[in-house]
């Protein structure tokens, strides 16, 4: 098996006043898509973040194998400097990083038209829609060639037509790249998790650990007729049903 | 120019009245002259006035200059450590409540009796200072989280994440900051100017001590307006300024 990109084991995180998260083990392969679904307040966003190493746990170790840098972000909001053209905004992390402008700019303009803003490099953020400056953050996650992308619910905002444009954009932007980047993301909806993922993690809300995992059918990117196959209405009930269990089950172990 | 229609229109109604009001019910003029007495006092005390503004506004300027240098800076350093701003928030709140006529005779002494310009202009700073420096304060922790993380996520250094997220966020509260101080600021300076006092400075106060000593009532009101007129011309700088940085945003 080859080595993870990213892992964590027996991680537990203690807030004040809430029940802990985890423990938590999971690891995440080179070039795979994996789904992280759970209700509200389950703990999901902090895993990535424990991913990305913007939070420590309070026990337990995390492991990350993407080199410097080399671990994109995407927000639940575009998150983008509204002081700032697209340009710059997705160029940011290459000039934190020391590259020359000039080069920055250059790798940025490429990103912005891998998502298909080709025509709007020098659009400020409020000249954006939401879609598309969606497709800013996701440029500027991918500009460092990431090893690993983690996206916070980053289509929750959308409607569901440009919600389904950027999911096939992603698969292709994660297909076109080699190696392939491992992906993480959160979302709410069973349906995306399936169609996007590989498989599938359920987190508890409860007790604060992975209730259960379940693999998606077929070999990724899948193409979009997919949706109308029997084994992916199977797969996605069978995982809306995993869900619904890990949000009412009763506690089943006592911490 | 649309804009400017209405508050022209509502001034020029005003002043007509006033002027009407004067001279219809024969108000004398040493407790309410009519404007056009007031535009006469205007025109033949012009150089004199002009002179007073112009000191005024410069001390005025030198005390914003110098509370956005201190206020600002500390703010940054602040801004730097929690505990640090936790024990400088409290004594900055204590400096804006106090009152500024209250610490005058204070500084007047400190800068030297001889030198009441001095007095005025760290008058006029103490009072110009806490808006900027909250200004500052609350603008460069206004940034994103999100952005904050990404700059984590990429490891930004101190430097890079002031000038690239902290400052660019910080500009609106910073602009805010100065619109509040710079009325401040003259303000101060003519509060700090009626305590000293007696000709130790030159500035419109002086003007306005001067003729009300001597119940020139139109020479009063006619250094008034000039005061006004400088109070609007530094707001109207800074919504220029303003508009300027929106460009940028």
């Amino acid at each position: 098996m080859a080595e993870p990109t990213a892992a964590l084991s027996g991680v537990v995180v203690r807030y004040p006043g809430r029940p802990p998260l985890g423990p938590v083990d999971l690891s995440i392969l080179p070039g795979e898509i994996v789904a992280l679904v759970g209700a509200s307040g389950a703990g999901k966003s902090t895993i990535l973040r424990l991913l990305a190493g913007l939070e420590q746990p309070s026990e337990g170790r995390t492991a990350c194998a993407a080199g410097a840098g080399r671990t994109g972000f995407v927000f639940q909001a575009p998150t983008l400097m509204p002081w700032a053209d697209a340009r710059t905004n997705v160029a940011l992390p290459l000039e934190l990083a020391g590259l020359a402008p000039a080069e920055a700019r250059r790798r940025a303009d490429e990103a912005l038209r891998a998502v298909g803003l080709g025509d709007r490099l020098t659009a400020h953020p409020r000249q954006l829609s939401g879609g598309m400056a969606m497709r800013v953050s996701l440029a500027r996650a991918l500009v460092t060639e990431p090893d690993l992308l983690l996206l916070d619910e980053p289509f929750a905002a959308l409607d569901s037509i440009t919600r389904r444009g950027l999911i096939e954009d992603l698969h292709r932007l994660w297909a076109a790249r080699t190696p392939r980047p491992a992906i993480v993301f959160v979302t709410h909806d069973v349906e995306e998790a399936v169609y996007l993922a590989g498989r599938a993690m359920v987190l508890d809300a409860a007790t604060g650990r992975i209730a259960t995992e379940r693999a998606s059918p077929g070999a990724l990117p899948r193409p979009a007729r997919w949706r109308m196959d029997e084994g992916y209405r199977s797969a996605v009930e069978d995982l809306a049903r995993a869900l619904a269990d890990a949000m009412t089950a009763p506690s089943r172990e006592v911490a | 120019m649309t804009r400017l229609l209405p508050p022209l229109l509502l001034t020029t109604l005003l002043l007509a009245a006033w002027e009407i009001a004067c001279r219809t019910l024969g108000v004398p003029p040493w407790f309410l002259p009519p404007p056009s007495a007031v535009a006469v006092a205007l025109v033949d005390r012009a150089p004199v006035l002009a002179a007073s503004a112009a000191a005024t506004f410069w001390m005025a300027m030198q005390a914003l200059f110098v509370a956005g240098v201190l206020g600002g800076g500390l703010a940054l350093a602040v801004s730097l450590s929690r505990p640090a701003e936790q024990a400088v928030r409290p004594l900055a709140v204590a400096l804006q409540v106090t009152p500024v006529v209250a610490i005058a005779p204070l500084v007047l002494i400190w800068t030297g009796l001889d030198h009441a310009d001095r007095a005025v202009v760290v008058l006029a700073a103490t009072v110009a200072f806490f808006p900027l420096f909250s200004g500052v304060l609350a603008g460069l922790k206004a940034a994103d989280p999100d952005l904050e993380r990404l700059f984590d996520l990429y490891r930004a250094t101190p430097l890079q994440r002031l000038l690239r997220l902290r400052l660019p966020a910080a500009l609106p509260f910073m602009l805010e900051g100065l619109r509040v101080a710079s009325g401040l600021a003259v303000i101060g300076a003519v509060v700090a100017e009626f305590v000293s006092g007696s000709g130790a400075t030159q500035g419109l106060a002086w003007r306005l001590l001067e003729a009300g000593n001597r119940l020139r009532t139109a020479d009063m009101l006619a250094a008034l307006a000039l005061l006004m007129v400088m109070g609007l011309t530094l707001n109207a700088l800074v919504s220029a300024l303003e508009g300027v940085a929106r460009r940028f945003r």
